[in-house]
């Protein structure tokens, strides 16, 4: 295919280097530094998309981030299909395939446009109205349909093969656009000698100097100039320059967030290349730099394909050489328009006239437009466009009234003026204040260290941008401290200014008009649209927004919020700035999930947490389970083994001879110091001072208001030194308690806080051969019953390393627990491993922990406690030192509902049939004949088949439970109601003798 | 007699080198939890041989040993030749805890000139060497876990996080090392 | 993300470095024990959470591990002053009527 509408002599491309490319199937030829858009212009191609809601066609609007129509899916493969891509953004590479979205079966035959013939029926707030019952018919009727028939791209269904990056970065002088105002500002920061960081969401930096033929600074064309700023930038060591990278986000205290695209403009990237780059960028100053959004004009049918920006024209004539038509008119309420058409006639494209709504248009462009022999009809007004696929004829008439005129034509330029971009600016939550004579929104008050310049600030003349950006970027460094007397001043100068302007609907879409005016053109509002928002009783814009989602699609109303606005206000009666602006929130232009995320993807979404012998259980075919972070070993299968069938044999093994458990992941603290006993004191219920040297404990912690917080054993190494174990999942929070309190109420106290979990690993040995099993590895302590009683511990060596050797049980058998330091913990299993299979010892996992433990009725933090059970409730009473006088959580337990009656107690559950497992955290009743809703007098916590006893054990809460031994209760599950004995919760070995059997 | 046991690092066998990076595994060492009030500093300070400094974000070394601030009254104290940093503060009467976490911690050489910009994958301070000189340390985090950071040289960090979370962190600089600039 | 001076680390730091840690300045009574339940009520469970300033104790979690009070304005999340832990409760009278 030709690109039969470049223009050779026009812009800056190279037309030796050809690029093909396909849309919606069909071969194209385009140019290397094309956008897709500017590609497919060059072929004489508007017509890109249906729009969301009515399907009417749609055609390139503007050649930036603002586009709301020439939306595309870009397909590289099966799982990269990247829909809504806005194509001039898109940069062309070889071989890009892009597809047409939101049409069925063809992009110019569209059964969906039907709608647009039931426009009426699509009005504003049919969402809310059409579809408001019944709410069943939301599901299956309404969503789908609304789903299929408007909408955008279709997002692909495969994982995205990708991967994203994530940079932190600081500098002093961050600035956001890199047009002629953000390359000045840069460059005079830099020369200044501070940090520079400047952004640009284009391939190429220079702004609007794209377009602008008449701009000059320092003596040179404007572009000419930014390229080689753009260098000079580049070759400094205190400067980073970032192309195709938008700020999106300005959060607190000055960090912004920026997305960098590394990979979408490339033909073949580089596997190991990311895709985006995330760069949360801290600057101690920002300058903002972004430029303004030119408008379209509000008329009858201005959505035809064919009908664009005029800057946007200009774009494509002055960068890519491309003549947007051959027959134009313009249609505009502004001068800079009034350059577009200039640019157009000298390139050699037929403009038949400007329609101007101004009655005395006047200036050096004006008068420059005449002399080339251009209509300018002041005064008048577009009344109508016609053209199925694209705009051919327009309408147009005096605005006083007059006779009707009409032009033939295949491209409209509109311009109604230019709104700043104060997206950014209104995110770092500064004040926007209405500039009256110009119909805009300018930054106002700042709150954060930001400083505005440029055409987002309203400076609409470029030799003033250009001082005006200089200076800021000078400040901005001196602010910083940078101290480089070096200043930059050079000057600049256009032909054209980028004030004035209107807003709102043109004649001919006012009130009482029934035409399809479009305001916003993503989600299909219309003039019409606005006012019945205001007539149904909308009066603040935010009503009107969600009313009629005028601004609510992707491109956040970029071209339409204002129009929106004027409309309100018009019909409201009141002026703009009373009706409001709606906030500006981030992201300025859509954020892939994909870059927010970054690197968390796959194993770096969490931290895997693996114990020292987990190559270990993973070599003997354990089965895993996450708890927090951890990957723990469940169970050790054997031949087939169900995971039922190991527990019980691993439960069986256990009393009967030996189990081997990783109990590595236990939290642990060493408190050091002479106060240590006294703090434990106070963290803790139970007494400590007279534990002895040598000595362990069990000890409840509870918090303030008097509920458990966590549990575990503790050893006195020295007087001044306690080995504290805490829940695997609570270490860090039970020290971040312990170091609360140590540190904010108890600072006198003369002791510290250590974190020793990951110091050592830990392998519990138990059962009545373990004793046996150890022996051969313990140097220089005496492990007899009498020099090492139940709930000891000893310092000395295991395998000839140092250990720390506990006598303890989770299992109610004999038992140890072997600590030895972390990195020697694979090495000891090993040999314990191996002396255990002398005396038929197994390896067992957290689950016949679990059942162990629930045998001996002892509980699990966070699954017999959810942070409202108190020692009392939970049968601890014996764990608070009766004589203490103060610990945290004292206070707590005196309160009124905590000692009243009828709190819910822990008690053993026996089902009446011993096969019947109940679930855990069903709920348990005393009548189960009574109506729905029962009264449920407490829940199950834990649940098991127990081998060793030979029937199902449960732990349950139960109100008032321990005055309830022996009574039937009922556990009501949806396939029938499960009888229930109350017991006491130790259903194995209740005396206790087996710990030291 | 039993045979004794011996080590295994949770990074075995890592290991990275790219353009301007290289990550390595650092050999093991001793290391010792200090907690100590100001009046205890000189005699600590002088049984194990290196002042232990008192700003914030500072480091002091000798030989092959260092000790990191890490709060008002805490350090790292680090000895690369594997001494008995335990039994050298058991002999000081002084108030202070000190607590072996020779293997609670591994230790990764993050090094050449694009080590800084690998850290800024997942460390939000600013390692620029005006606000990071050569021997500045902290503790800090790293993508989602916490790490204390060592700048040895201009071009070398030394990157210390718990055992358990070493495989993530070595993972994630992996993984922005690998990116091509 | 915030920008926090910590007291102890003499520095700015990031915010993720750090935890919130509630309201500021709730000492617990040296004889909880004896507070009555009304007493208990207003020292445990009620917070002030105003619009404007709230002084409010952080952790430098990943840092220096120390607690320390902070000024927050929570409009503009600005922080007014951080301070350590002793240190009396700033008067900031004069910037909050000026709010
Ligand atoms: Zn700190």
């Amino acid at each position: 295919m030709t690109q039969a509408f470049r223009i050779p002599s026009a812009g800056r491309l190279d037309t030796g280097r050809t690029l093909d490319f396909t849309f919606d199937g069909k071969s194209f030829t385009g140019l290397e530094g094309d956008t897709l858009a500017s590609a497919l212009l060059a072929n004489g191609v508007h017509l890109t998309g249906r729009s969301f809601k009515y399907h009417r066609p749609r055609g390139i609007l503007s050649a930036g981030a603002e586009e709301p129509n020439a939306l595309v899916g870009i397909h590289r493969d099966e799982a990269r299909r990247t829909p809504n891509v806005r194509t001039t953004i898109q940069e062309l590479y070889a071989g890009l395939t892009a597809v047409s979205q939101n049409r069925w079966p063809s992009l110019s035959f569209d059964v969906g446009a039907i709608s647009n013939l039931g426009a009426p029926f699509f009005s504003a707030g049919f969402y809310y109205k059409t579809f408001m019952w019944p709410r069943a018919a939301w599901e299956r009727l309404y969503e789908p349909v609304i789903r299929r028939t408007a909408g955008l791209g279709v997002a692909p269904d495969k994982p995205d093969p990708d991967h994203y990056s994530n940079r932190f970065a600081h500098c002093d002088v961050l600035v956001i656009g890199g047009g002629a105002a953000g390359l000045a500002a840069a460059l005079a920061a830099a020369e200044k000698g501070a940090s520079v960081i400047i952004a640009d969401e284009q391939a190429a930096l220079g702004g609007s100097l794209r377009f602008e033929s008449g701009a000059e600074i320092d003596g040179r064309p404007g572009w000419e100039w930014a390229q080689e700023t753009k260098t000079a930038l580049r070759a400094r060591d205190n400067v980073r320059v970032l192309t195709r990278t938008t700020g999106f986000g300005y959060y607190a205290h000055n960090m912004l967030g920026l997305v960098e695209r590394l990979t979408d403009h490339l033909a073949e990237p580089s596997p190991e290349a990311p895709r985006e780059r995330l760069w949360q960028v801290r600057a101690k100053r920002v300058v903002l730099a972004t430029g303004a959004i030119e408008r379209h004009m509000v008329f009858p049918d201005n959505d035809r394909p064919g009908v664009m920006l005029a800057s946007a024209a200009r774009t494509y004539l002055n960068h890519y050489g491309v003549a947007v038509g051959r027959k134009v008119s313009v249609y505009t309420a502004e001068d800079s328009a009034y350059a577009a058409a200039i640019d157009l006639k000298k390139s050699g494209t037929d403009v038949l006239a400007i329609v101007d709504l101004r009655t005395d248009p006047e200036g050096a462009l004006v008068e420059q437009a005449r002399s080339l022999g251009i209509d300018v009809f002041a005064g008048h007004a577009v009344t109508g466009t016609e053209g199925r696929l694209r705009v051919r004829r327009v309408s147009i008439s005096p605005v006083s009234g007059g006779p009707r005129r009409e032009l033939e034509i295949d491209t409209l330029l509109t311009s109604s003026g230019w709104t700043p971009a104060v997206h950014l600016f209104s995110q770092s939550r500064g004040k926007l204040a209405f500039d009256e004579e110009n119909q805009r929104f300018l930054p106002g008050e700042y709150v954060q260290d930001a400083v505005s310049v440029g055409a987002c600030n309203g400076t609409s003349d470029l030799a003033e941008t250009v001082a005006e950006s200089l200076r800021a970027g000078e400040t901005a460094a001196k602010e910083t401290g940078a101290k480089k007397r070096k200043t930059v001043k050079f000057e600049a100068q256009a032909s054209e200014d980028w004030s004035s302007g209107m807003a709102g609907a043109a004649p001919g879409a006012k009130s009482g008009s029934k035409a399809m005016a479009f305001v916003d053109f993503q989600h299909d509002v219309t003039a019409k649209d606005i006012r019945q928002a205001v007539r149904e009783g909308m009066r603040s814009i935010e009503h009107v927004k969600r009313f009629t989602t005028t601004g609510m699609a992707t491109d956040q109303g970029k071209t339409s919020n204002i129009h929106g606005l004027a409309i309100a206000s018009e019909m409201l009666g009141k002026p703009i700035p009373q009706v409001g602006l709606t906030t500006f929130r981030s992201p300025y232009t859509p954020v892939t999930f994909g870059a927010l995320v970054g690197h968390g993807r796959g194993k770096l979404f969490e931290p895997t947490r693996r114990t020292p012998i987990h190559s270990w259980a993973e070599a003997h075919g354990a089965a895993f389970e996450p708890v927090g972070q951890w990957e723990r070993a469940w169970y050790f299968p054997q031949n087939g083994e169900d995971m039922h069938a190991a527990v019980a044999r691993e439960c069986h093994t256990t009393r009967q001879a030996a189990g081997i458990f990783d109990a590595t992941t236990l939290g642990k603290i060493e408190v050091v110091g002479p106060d240590a006993a006294r703090f434990m004191e106070l963290m803790y219920t139970n007494p400590w001072q007279k534990l002895a040297v040598g000595r362990c404990r069990y000890g409840v912690m509870l918090r303030e208001d008097g509920f458990i917080y966590d549990d575990g054993v503790v050893g006195r190494l020295a007087e001044d030194r306690f080995h504290v174990t805490t829940t695997t999942g609570g270490a860090p929070r039970v020290l971040n308690h312990m170091e609360d309190y140590l540190q904010t109420e108890f600072p006198e106290l003369k002791v510290w806080l250590t974190s020793t979990s990951e110091q050592w690993a830990v392998i519990a040995v138990q059962g009545p051969k373990s004793r046996d099993i150890i022996a051969p590895f313990v140097e220089d302590i005496d492990i007899s019953d009498e020099a090492m009683p139940h709930m000891s511990v000893r310092e000395g060596r295991v395998c000839g390393v140092p250990a720390r050797l506990f006598r303890l049980s989770f299992t109610g058998e004999r038992g140890f627990e072997i600590n030895v330091p972390a990195d020697y913990g694979l090495s000891v299993w090993e040999a314990v491993w191996a002396e255990g299979q002398k005396y038929g010892a197994c390896a067992y996992g957290t689950e016949t922990m679990h059942v162990l433990r629930a045998e001996k009725g002892l509980i699990i933090i966070g699954q017999e406690t959810d942070g409202t059970v108190t020692p009392d409730d939970a049968g601890l009473n014996w764990a608070i030192g009766k004589k203490k006088t103060d610990f945290v959580g004292i206070r707590g337990l005196q309160r009124p509902d905590l000692v009243a009656k009828g709190r819910k107690q822990l008690v053993g559950l026996k089902t009446t049939d011993p096969k019947t497992v109940l679930e855990e955290g069903a709920q348990v009743v005393a009548d189960p004949d009574q109506p729905v809703p029962m009264k449920m007098i407490g829940h199950v916590t834990s649940s098991y088949w127990s081998e060793n006893c030979g029937h199902s054990i449960a732990l349950a809460l139960i109100e008032d439970g321990r005055e309830r031994m022996g009574e039937k209760l009922f556990v009501p599950m949806p396939d029938g109601v499960i009888e229930v004995e109350v017991t006491s919760t130790v259903f194995f070995d209740p005396d206790g003798e087996r710990t030291n059997g | 007699m039993v045979e004794i046991a011996h080590r295994t690092s949770p990074l075995e066998g890592r290991g990275f080198e790219g353009d301007g990076i290289s990550l390595s595994v650092a050999k093991p060492a001793s290391r010792l939890s200090l907690r100590a009030p100001e009046g205890s500093l000189p005699a600590l300070s002088e049984a194990l041989g290196l002042e232990l400094p008192q700003r914030p974000k500072s480091t002091s070394t000798k030989g092959n040993r260092a000790a990191l601030w890490l709060g008002p009254d805490e350090w790292l104290v680090i000895d690369e030749d594997g001494a008995d940093l335990m039994a050298i503060c058991g002999k000081i009467p002084d108030l202070h805890s000190a607590v072996d976490t020779s293997h609670r911690n591994v230790a990764i050489e993050v090094s050449g000139a694009r080590s800084a910009d690998v850290l800024s994958a997942g460390c939000p301070q600013d390692l620029s060497l005006a606000r990071f000189p050569v021997g500045a340390s902290s503790r800090t985090v790293f993508g989602k876990v916490e790490i204390i950071l060592w700048r040895r040289d201009e071009q070398t960090f030394h990157v210390e996080c718990w055992r358990s979370f070493s495989a993530y962190g070595f993972d994630l600089l992996e993984a922005a090392a690998r990116e091509a600039e | 993300m915030l920008l926090i001076h910590c007291p102890y680390c003499e520095e700015e730091r990031p915010e993720p470095e750090f935890r919130h840690a509630g309201e500021a300045h709730i000492a617990r009574a040296e004889n909880i024990t004896e507070l009555s339940d009304e007493e208990f009520e207003r020292h445990f469970f009620i917070r002030s959470n105003p619009k404007g300033i709230a002084f409010e104790r952080w952790r430098h979690m990943h840092g220096c591990a120390r607690f320390f009070n902070a000024a927050r304005d929570t409009l503009s999340d600005k922080f007014l002053v951080t301070y350590k832990i002793g240190t009396p409760k700033p008067d900031l009278s004069g910037e909050i009527r000026r709010k």
